[in-house]
């Protein structure tokens, strides 16, 4: 395993956030231990991997979605020493699938991977010079301290699991 | 003012009562948060960058405005620019449109606007999706804190609220209850919402995005549900591009929280490529983006003005994390709803509040500098552990400092005026409070006490004299009072033989005496004197008295500065300046400080030391505050420096392993010296245990007014319970366990002193050789 895949399973280890680190090949096994259905996807835009014939609904009603109990998207990039990936606001929808339902999936392409947020910022300049110029970086689950003790689930996810396609 | 005052004094009381215990257990675990998370950074670059990257952002102001409207408006967006409240809220309703409903995510700047007020009366449902702000919501009560606002509200409390207002078929009772049910019952406003409002943490100019930083993502769904998204933001949020966002990301939940980076840093140029959603249509989600509508609105409300006040100004940089809160002793005692204004709370809520108004709901004020409505700026003390603490470094205290002078000017001159002048010779407008006067010209009175005593202090101790002090200038009566020392530090430091006939080193000292020092607590200015002449450095006491910290503390800026001007007078002589600083102490941190070659200038009181190393720079032309600041030391840093040159330690008083608890000066902490203290007792033989608490309470003369001494006293317990529990079995006093309690400030010797029932000592008191080994 690289050094940044490394460290990034540790950060998401400390965060409480399991992943799975598989090749393309391994990627539709890794995806039904990781889905928990009804669940609902946007398309997987890396060579090799698909949510084409697992039990996803690509892409969800309205319905769908508010009701799913999972959600999968690609995430394009992440930060290896905080664990963060990134959701990036496609037209496909992946803000709301990765938002709405009650665990989010997060598929990431491990030459994604960045060291930390200087490199990422240099990552998203670049992207955003390309037009791709809205996205999240989203650290473990939602959480919130406003009710006198920290809770997991607010707004966002409860549970975030990543797939990491390490021959990707 | 009697009346003005007890109200004050009671709501404070009220508040430490009801709301206390629950903001300090937040406020604390926040404080302790930051600690340890910005242990793991470069904290020093990354706050050096960020307030560059402010400084910067703020100085092209105008011209960031102009990009960023550019970029949004070639998005498909629109910009407005709104000059005050008024005309921010006329412009958010005209892009409501003809919208029923609206959701929102955490925005302080809509809060100053009272933008809820204005939709609401406009037949627009409004909710809060912020849990925290969701509750003051139902709760029809204003934030406590800048980032967590329900945050003087127990678990209890919020579920006896919900309980009653939306009568659940169970009662809620845990906070995971309590989320799960704001959850449904704000997911479902968020669906059906014509509108979706946030705020913004950062704009980038050069790309019109918003940088929304949350916990919760509701900011991130409150954006993306609904088709239509208004940004309010005010101007100061503008930074150049995403290259500028780094440090931010790095410090914000840091200073906020304690967490290494927030759950969601959303980064939305809107409108967003996301698909926009119907919740009642069954087609699945995709397209529809070119539906989606973006209004920016950015606001004045009286920033611009800000901009052009050289001291409120930095205001600007504040990105609003609460760090200021969080790390303020009476703050994490009393909580925002005593230590804020209408909308902003904490230390930097003075220049938020006098900077914007601080009035916006009737319109009135909104836009102009109002120094007049910020009196709850008293409640900063300048104990300066904000200082650090701010990802941005902006100075605190000086903008208080600079708020309370201009309030103090702003006073109706009052009947009493003419005795004034009489007495204290200070360069203060007339009309400004009696009791603020007396604290800052408390040189002057220190010197008729003096010369009076001991007849000074019966006259002031006497029944009918504390009632008159604490009426006409609210010196609460349960304190007491100073008492005055007949021979002066310097009466005595004339009448000695000078204890060093060949001096060991080539340095030679200059100990300046605070007013305590010098009038009060004569016997550890005597000490400093023979610890240092023991370990063969000759030392005079200079011939000025203070250094203006109590003036200065008052916001008695001119006096202040009248003062200083006299002090570098006076010390001037004694340093040989060559233009570059000498030979320096360097400590084994790395952290060093700097020694001119002339006579060294010791201090015994850190809080006039830190006046001339960190104040003297707003008061004096700059070079020769740098000259006074480099040729300056705390006295236990100086032994410090001596023992690390190679000066023999073995005249002075060894601790034996004998257990004390250190409490280090609050200013004298923020400029790193504590370790000093620290290190020369270790090196002594004393076992040294430290506290936690950020200051005493005391401060100068915080705790001597009647307005604050239940709060000084909240502070002072909170300290007295740490020594406490370092005592081990602890409770009597006195007893075997009890370690000894020492202190570097004067203040925190009166409130531990007070509070403990033992007498708390200034450190250079143990090292004193004639204090002798078994000796108290
Ligand atoms: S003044 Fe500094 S510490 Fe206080 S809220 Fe603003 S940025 Fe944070």
């Amino acid at each position: 395993m690289s050094t940044l895949a490394a460290t990034f399973t540790d950060a998401l280890d400390g965060l409480g956030v399991e992943s799975t680190r598989t090749t393309a090949a391994g990627f539709p096994d890794a995806l039904a231990a990781t889905v928990e259905g009804p669940a609902v996807g946007t398309p997987l835009p890396f060579d090799g991997v698909s949510l084409d014939g697992a039990d996803v609904a690509v892409p969800p009603t309205p319905d769908q979605l508010r009701t799913a109990k999972t959600g999968v998207t690609p995430v394009f990039g992440g930060i290896a020493e905080y664990g963060s990936v990134v959701v990036e606001s496609r037209p496909e929808g992946d803000e709301l699938v990765a938002l709405y339902p009650e665990r989010h999936v997060a598929v990431l392409r491990e030459s994604d991977l960045v060291a930390g947020v200087d490199d990422a910022t240099d990552y998203l300049r670049e992207r955003f010079e390309a037009g791709r110029d809205s996205a999240v970086l989203a650290t473990g689950v939602s959480a919130t301290a406003d009710m006198g003790a920290t809770v997991e689930g607010v707004h966002g996810p409860r549970e975030v699991r990543v797939i990491v396609l390490s021959d990707r | 003012m009697s009346a003005d005052n007890e109200s004050r004094a009671e709501r404070i009381r009220r508040l430490l009562e009801t709301e206390g215990p629950t903001v300090k257990q937040n406020a604390q675990g926040f404080n302790e948060g930051r600690y340890a998370a910005m242990a793991d950074v470069d904290g020093e670059r990354l706050r050096t960058e960020a307030r560059e990257i402010k400084e910067d952002a703020i100085e092209r102001l105008p011209e960031l405005i102009e990009t960023v409207r550019e970029c949004v408006e070639a998005n498909g967006g629109t910009v407005s620019l709104a000059d005050d409240a008024a005309d921010a809220n006329e412009h958010i309703a005209e892009v409501c449109g003809d919208a029923d409903s609206l959701v929102k995510s955490k925005s302080m700047t809509t809060e100053e606007l009272d933008v809820n007020e204005h939709l609401a009366a406009r037949g627009i449902d409004v909710t809060e999706t912020d849990l925290g702000e969701f509750v003051l919501q139902v709760a029809d009560e204003a934030p406590s804190h800048l980032i967590a606002p329900g945050f003087h509200k127990s678990t209890d409390e919020i579920a006896d609220l919900f309980n009653a207002r939306f009568d659940p078929a169970e009662p809620l009772e845990t906070p995971e209850g309590l989320t799960a049910f704001a959850r449904d019952h704000l997911g479902e406003r968020i669906r059906d919402a014509d509108v979706g409002m946030t705020g913004a943490n950062f704009v980038l100019a050069e790309s019109g995005t918003l940088a929304l930083v949350t916990n919760e993502g509701n900011a991130r769904k409150c954006a993306v549900t609904p088709d239509t998204h208004v940004a309010v933001a005010g101007v100061e949020k503008l930074i150049p591009s995403v290259d500028e966002l780094g440090p931010m990301i790095e410090l914000l939940a840091r200073s906020a929280t304690g967490q290494d980076i927030a759950q969601y840093v959303s980064l939305l140029t809107p409108p967003t490529d996301s698909p926009t959603i119907d919740f009642d249509s069954e087609e699945p989600i995709g397209g529809g983006a070119e539906d989606r509508e973006f209004h920016l609105v950015l606001v004045d409300n009286g920033r611009f003005e800000m901009r052009e006040d050289e001291d409120l100004k930095e205001t600007l940089y504040c990105v609003r994390c609460g760090a200021c809160s969080n790390s303020c002793a009476n703050f994490q005692h009393v909580g925002g709803h005593a230590f804020g204004g209408e909308t902003y709370t904490g230390g930097i809520a003075t220049g938020w509040e006098a900077g914007t108004g601080g009035e916006a709901s009737d319109g009135t004020d909104a836009g102009s500098i109002s120094p007049a409505s910020v009196e709850f700026n008293d409640l900063c003390t300048g104990c300066s552990r904000c200082v650090n603490a701010c990802p941005v470094k902006i100075d605190v205290p000086w903008i208080n400092t600079v708020v309370r002078d201009r309030r103090n000017r702003g006073a109706d001159p009052s009947g009493i005026e003419s005795l004034a002048d009489g007495l204290v010779p200070d360069s203060e407008s007339a009309g400004m409070d009696w009791g603020k006067r007396a604290f800052g010209n408390i040189d002057t009175l220190a010197r008729l006490g003096s010369a009076t005593a001991p007849v000074s202090n019966w006259l002031a101790d006497s029944a009918p004299a504390r009632a008159l002090l604490e009426r006409g200038l609210g010196i609460d009566a349960r304190r007491d009072l100073p008492e005055f020392r007949r021979e002066t530090l310097r009466d005595w430091d004339q009448r000695r033989t000078p204890g060093v006939a060949s001096p060991l080193t080539d340095r030679e000292a200059v100990l300046v005496p605070d007013v305590f020092t010098n009038h009060v607590d004569v016997d550890r200015g005597k000490a400093a004197v023979r610890t240092l002449e023991a370990l063969g450095v000759p030392v005079r006491v200079a011939d000025v008295t203070g250094t203006g910290r109590a003036p200065f503390s008052q916001g008695m800026i001119a006096t202040a500065r009248e003062k200083a001007e006299a002090v570098a007078d006076a010390l001037a002589p004694h340093l040989n300046v060559t233009g570059t600083a000498g030979e320096r102490f360097r400590l084994a941190d790395g952290s060093e400080a700097s020694v001119n070659a002339g006579r060294d200038l010791v201090f015994v009181e850190p809080s006039d030391l830190a006046m001339v190393r960190a104040e003297y720079d707003k008061l004096l032309p700059a070079e020769q505050a740098e000259n006074l600041a480099d040729g300056s030391f705390e006295v236990l840093e100086y032994v410090y420096g001596l023992l690390e040159n190679g000066v023999d330690p073995a005249p002075l008083t060894r601790g034996d392993g004998e257990e004390l608890t250190y409490h280090a000066h609050c200013q004298q902490r923020t400029l790193g010296l504590d370790a000093h203290t620290e290190a020369v007792l270790g090196r002594l033989g004393y076992d040294v245990a430290t506290t936690e608490a950020e200051c005493c309470g005391m401060a100068g003369s915080f705790g001597y007014k009647a307005d604050y001494y239940d709060l000084s006293v909240a502070v002072g317990e909170s300290l007295a319970a740490e020594v406490e529990a370092a005592d081990g079995a602890g409770e009597g006093a006195n007893d075997d366990t009890d370690r000894r309690v020492v202190a570097s400030g004067t203040s925190c010797e009166e409130q531990l002193t007070d509070l403990l029932d033992r007498p708390a000592t200034h450190p250079v008191e143990l090292l004193d050789p004639a204090r002798g080994p078994t000796s108290e």
